[in-house]
């Protein structure tokens, strides 16, 4: 195959890409989209496989057999609750795979550059390698906390933003020897210190950042592993890698812009951790007064006489695995013609989206799943919300009081409806540590308690 | 402590001041309750429900007074009318009284329980401040009395309230005026509405519109500037030009009307008359006015308290025991009212009740404290006050950052466009063009992605994720390019990264298809 053919499909691949990612934009045109993702893909391996590779097929059969055959079985045994540990460690292996590809770029002896293009190339080596090995170390901590096999606690060194900034100029340092002695032909030891550093870079940055906060670390490894494909293009100036990069890294970029804003941060601010710890006080002296317990029949007898009722899943729903006790629910509900929708928080959960999957495994039709800024205004017409193992998202103090740590942070108006009940395990305080007024409120009932059982309890009872 | 309700001793009063349910609320709170004999009868609670719930049962009247630490009532001490003994004689020194007390209409009242040296505690006086609303019992039976004074004119009124069409011809439906959208006001709105009829409210406060047109009922406006409302969320006495306006709207609404429901109260004062003698003869014959100020005077100029009276053939209803005629519902909540501020009262909840004059809602309610008057108590702070504070702070420092910024934004936009040029400046002088080919698609490429991953909808960002983890494995291109290596270690190391990228293409394709699968209409 010539290297023609082999730059069209690649052309025709970036455009399968770019359309996959489109298809995105509702859920009906979704599959066709995740069609042209796989029909990319295809096209791109085959042609490189018939173009490029001249030699070595039996290992290269292998390794795509062997590993597609795991990425299947994985695939089918993932619990949609564990879906943020597999992208995590799903993102872990790309970084891997970036360092990996830009060593053996490094080593290959039939690859020579000489003047500004050798700097540039070693200077992309070095970066495919950084990018990677940060995504890769902070992928595997990501992965450790939210499977819980880590603390999901911040880890909070002393003097941890100097220890960053010090491992920052070192990896600069590092980086600046390399390309030097690589000019003279060697540069391996700086390389792989450096690589040594980005990883501890990666652990340590992930480690400082608490549970709450791993939608945003999801999205920036997500798209720390597009830039990682992206300095590999460079490295290898292959525009396919450059431009499926590209579009992995925007995508992972807005999507962390968004996670950010829905809880009113900055994304450094994210990113340098420790969020949840030094509000200790506030919780203290936050508003308190007396909640109003109620039990799951007079729950019952509260839905039975309502006519538009708003679900408020967050990560507590995901770990009760109470979202099939929602549909079911919703379903009852629904057949006794009562409205039922969903409001979602953009930060609901582990991951941008959490709660949708969740739902859709449930069987709940997505077109009364809505998101915060759509159904915000239709609160004061609700007869009951259900906060189901959420706080912070429906914390009024975000509104009410500017010393708030989530000051200025778009919540869910619940209170604003005629009741609400909250499930809760019990009165603890949500990640920000701030305590919640909105279960002192004379409208808000608490249903303490599993999730899932209290569900099932107001089922039989409805 | 011991609580002892003992029963009502005023004619024809029903209600009682504790049910058997709110009795087992209280025994959690740590009292011991004693209810006399036959006190809950007349709303339907008999002595047994009581035994069960853990009351104590007691035949007579003076050992129940004498034995409590507080006794709780619904209506004002007064003398029995069979024996002539007051109530007031059974109290001694240190009990607590909580009930109905209405210490503005009574000052002679106050002054013989202060001599007794009791404490007492008005549930008419407790402040109308949103913390205090559950234990507000004015407010329950208010909208009791609008349901009950809904019911009765429909009683006396010799039609439906809904418009019907059937067989035998038309029914109009019956128009209802409610004047004053007070809790009694909105309640009978709510009620009448529920019933077919079409509903028309009138109120001086113009902030109740909102509530009136929540309920589906008309809210009759008049052409005239004047605010009506006054302190603790009541209305206030307005200007002769206001009233005239007023009775002009209310003379002609009496033609078009069959129902006229009137709930006009100004605290301390007896109520206005708002319907006069030849508006009532300008309605049509049939009609029914239900009058639920008639206690405080009436709205109407015709009503008599208590009565029942047909005048220029419209029925004019003045009961006052609107709430004792729905006995049973009317205990139940001003039960509930006095639990909710005994466990106010009871914060360690061991059964011991400390009278906090700190507390506003409790210095509110306490017009006799250990033989003092403590009537009134400070004016509560006007309705508009406790919503300012709470606003202001949420809304002054949010512009302040703002304003500061607005320039610097522009600025460092302007900043960051320039650095951004100067660096690509840099790079075009120094890099080689095959570089900068790749760079104009990578910068391309970014700008596509921004412009497609916008328009995802936010359900679908975990499937984004899986899909773009899944192509971001296209670096296994960079794996195949180097696994025909001559040099073993490299083949075997570029093995090795197919085989990872290939978890992850096989893997994120296969669970983001799963994904999409379930989403489902």
């Amino acid at each position: 195959m010539s290297a023609g053919i082999v730059t069209v499909a690649y052309i025709g691949a970036s455009i399968l890409f770019i359309l996959a990612l489109g298809g995105l934009s509702h859920p009906e045109t979704a599959r066709r989209g995740n069609l042209y993702g796989i029909a990319g893909m295809g096209i791109a391996l085959v042609a490189t496989l018939f173009g490029v590779v001249t030699a070595n097929y039996g290992l290269l059969i292998g390794g795509l057999a062997v590993g597609g055959l795991i990425g299947l079985l994985l695939a089918r045994r993932v619990q949609m609750t564990q879906m943020p540990e597999l992208v995590a460690i799903l993102h872990s292996l790309v970084g891997l795979a970036a360092m990996l590809v830009g060593f053996a770029n490094f080593m290959d002896p039939n690859i020579q550059y000489s003047g500004v293009e050798a700097t540039i190339h070693d200077v992309e080596v070095y970066l495919g390698i950084l990018i990677g090995a940060v995504t890769f170390s902070g992928s595997v901590i990501a992965f450790g906390k939210l499977s819980g096999k880590i603390s999901g606690k911040p880890l909070m060194l002393p003097a941890r933003h100097w220890l960053n900034l010090v491992l920052l100029l070192a990896s600069i340092w590092y980086g600046i020897e390399f390309v030097e002695q690589s000019a003279a032909g060697a540069g391996l030891m700086p390389l792989i210190i450096m690589s040594a550093v980005a990883l501890l870079f990666g652990i340590h940055m992930v480690m400082a950042i608490g549970g709450a906060d791993m939608p945003v670390v999801i999205s920036m490894l997500n798209s720390y592993s597009g830039w990682a494909a992206a300095a590999t293009g460079f490295m290898l100036s292959n525009d396919l890698l450059i431009v499926t990069g590209a579009l992995v890294g925007s995508s992972g970029a807005i999507l962390s812009y968004i996670m950010c804003r829905a809880m009113n941060r900055r994304f450094l601010a994210v990113i340098a951790g420790g969020f949840g710890t030094s509000t200790g006080a506030a919780a203290a002296d936050g508003a308190q007064g007396e909640v109003d317990p109620i039990e799951a029949p007079e729950a019952a007898l509260l839905l039975a006489g309502a006519k538009e009722v708003m679900i408020v899943p967050g990560y507590g729903m995901a770990v009760a695995q109470a979202q099939h006790a929602v549909c079911e629910l919703t379903k009852q509900l629904k057949d006794r013609g009562v409205n039922v929708r969903f409001g979602i928080h953009p930060v609901a959960g582990r991951m941008p989206g959490h709660m949708n999957v969740l739902l859709a495994e449930a069987n709940v039709p997505y077109d009364i799943v809505f998101e915060m800024d759509e159904i915000n205004d239709d609160f004061p017409d609700v007869d009951v919300s259900i906060v189901i193992g959420a706080n912070d998202i429906v914390n009024p103090s975000a509104q009410d009081e500017p010393d708030s740590p989530i000051a200025g942070m778009p919540v869910l108006e619940v209170w604003k409806g005629t009741t609400t009940f909250v499930l809760k395990r019990s009165m603890a305080t949500g990640y920000a540590g701030v305590q919640n007024p909105l279960f002192f409120k004379d409208n808000t009932r608490m249903l303490f308690g599993d999730a899932r059982d209290s569900l099932a309890d107001v089922l039989r009872n409805l | 402590m011991r609580i002892g309700v003992p029963r009502e001793i005023h004619p024809g009063e029903k209600r009682v001041a504790t049910t058997p349910d709110v009795v087992t609320g209280l025994m959690k709170l740590g009292f011991e309750i004693t209810v006399e004999n036959g006190a809950g009868e007349g709303a339907s609670f008999t002595d047994e429900a009581y035994r069960e719930a853990g009351a104590a049962i007691v035949d007579d009247a003076d050992e129940l007074w004498s034995g409590s630490d507080i006794v709780l009532k619904v209506r004002a001490p007064e003398s029995e009318p069979e024996t002539g003994r007051d109530e007031i004689d059974r109290l001694r020194e240190g009990q607590i009284l909580i009930s109905f007390l209405w210490p503005g209409q009574n000052p002679e009242l106050l002054e013989r329980l202060a001599e007794k040296r009791v404490t007492a505690l008005a549930m008419d006086s407790i402040p109308r401040i949103s913390r205090a609303q559950k234990l507000d019992a004015l407010s329950s039976m208010a909208n009791i009395a609008g349901y009950r004074a809904v019911v009765e004119a429909a009683d006396n009124f010799g039609r439906f309230f809904m418009g019907q069409i059937t067989a035998a011809g038309k029914v109009p439906p019956a128009r209802v005026l409610v004047i004053g959208a007070g809790v009694a006001g909105l309640s009978a709105i709510g009620t009448a509405k529920g019933m077919g009829a079409i509903v028309r409210a009138f109120d001086t406060r113009p902030e109740v519109n909102e509530q009136v047109e929540s309920m589906d009922a008309e809210f009759l406006m008049l052409d005239f500037e004047e605010e009506g409302s006054g302190a603790g969320g009541y209305a206030k006495v307005m200007s002769k030009e206001f009233i005239d306006a007023e009775m002009a709207l209310f003379r002609q609404q009496a033609e078009e009307v069959d129902i006229i429901i009137t709930t006009a109260l100004i605290p301390g004062k007896p109520a206005p008359k708002l319907i006069t003698a030849d508006m009532v003869e300008a309605m049509k014959p049939g009609s029914v006015i239900v009058d639920l100020a008639a206690e405080q005077g009436g709205n109407c100029a015709l009503t008599e308290p208590d009565e029942l009276v047909t005048r220029h053939g419209v029925t004019i209803i003045g009961y006052t025991d609107l709430p004792s005629r729905l006995a049973s519902t009317a205990s139940q909540l001003y039960a509930t009212n006095l639990r909710h501020l005994l466990q106010d009262m009871c914060p360690e909840k061991d059964g011991e009740v400390v009278v906090d004059m700190q507390d506003e809602v409790i210095r509110g309610a306490t017009v006799v404290r250990g033989g003092e008057i403590t009537w009134p108590a400070p004016a509560p702070k006007p309705t508009a006050a406790p919503a300012s504070p709470a606003a202001k702070p949420a809304a002054a420092p949010a512009p302040a950052p703002d304003g500061k910024k607005r320039t610097p934004a522009w600025l460092g936009r302007l900043v960051l466009f320039g650095l951004g040029g100067l660096a690509l400046l840099g790079l075009g002088a120094v890099a080689p063009p095959s570089f900068m080919a790749h760079f104009t698609v990578f910068v391309l490429a970014c700008f596509v992605g921004y412009m497609v991953v916008w328009n995802v909808t936010p359900a679908l960002h975990t499937p984004l994720m899986s899909v773009t983890n899944a192509i971001s494995s296209i670096i296994i291109i960079g794996a195949l390019l180097q696994i025909s290596s001559g040099v073993t270690w490299i083949a075997w190391l570029a093995g090795f990264t197919v085989l990872i990228t290939s978890i992850n293409i096989a893997g994120g394709f296969a669970v983001t298809r799963r994904m999409l699968a379930m989403f489902r209409k």
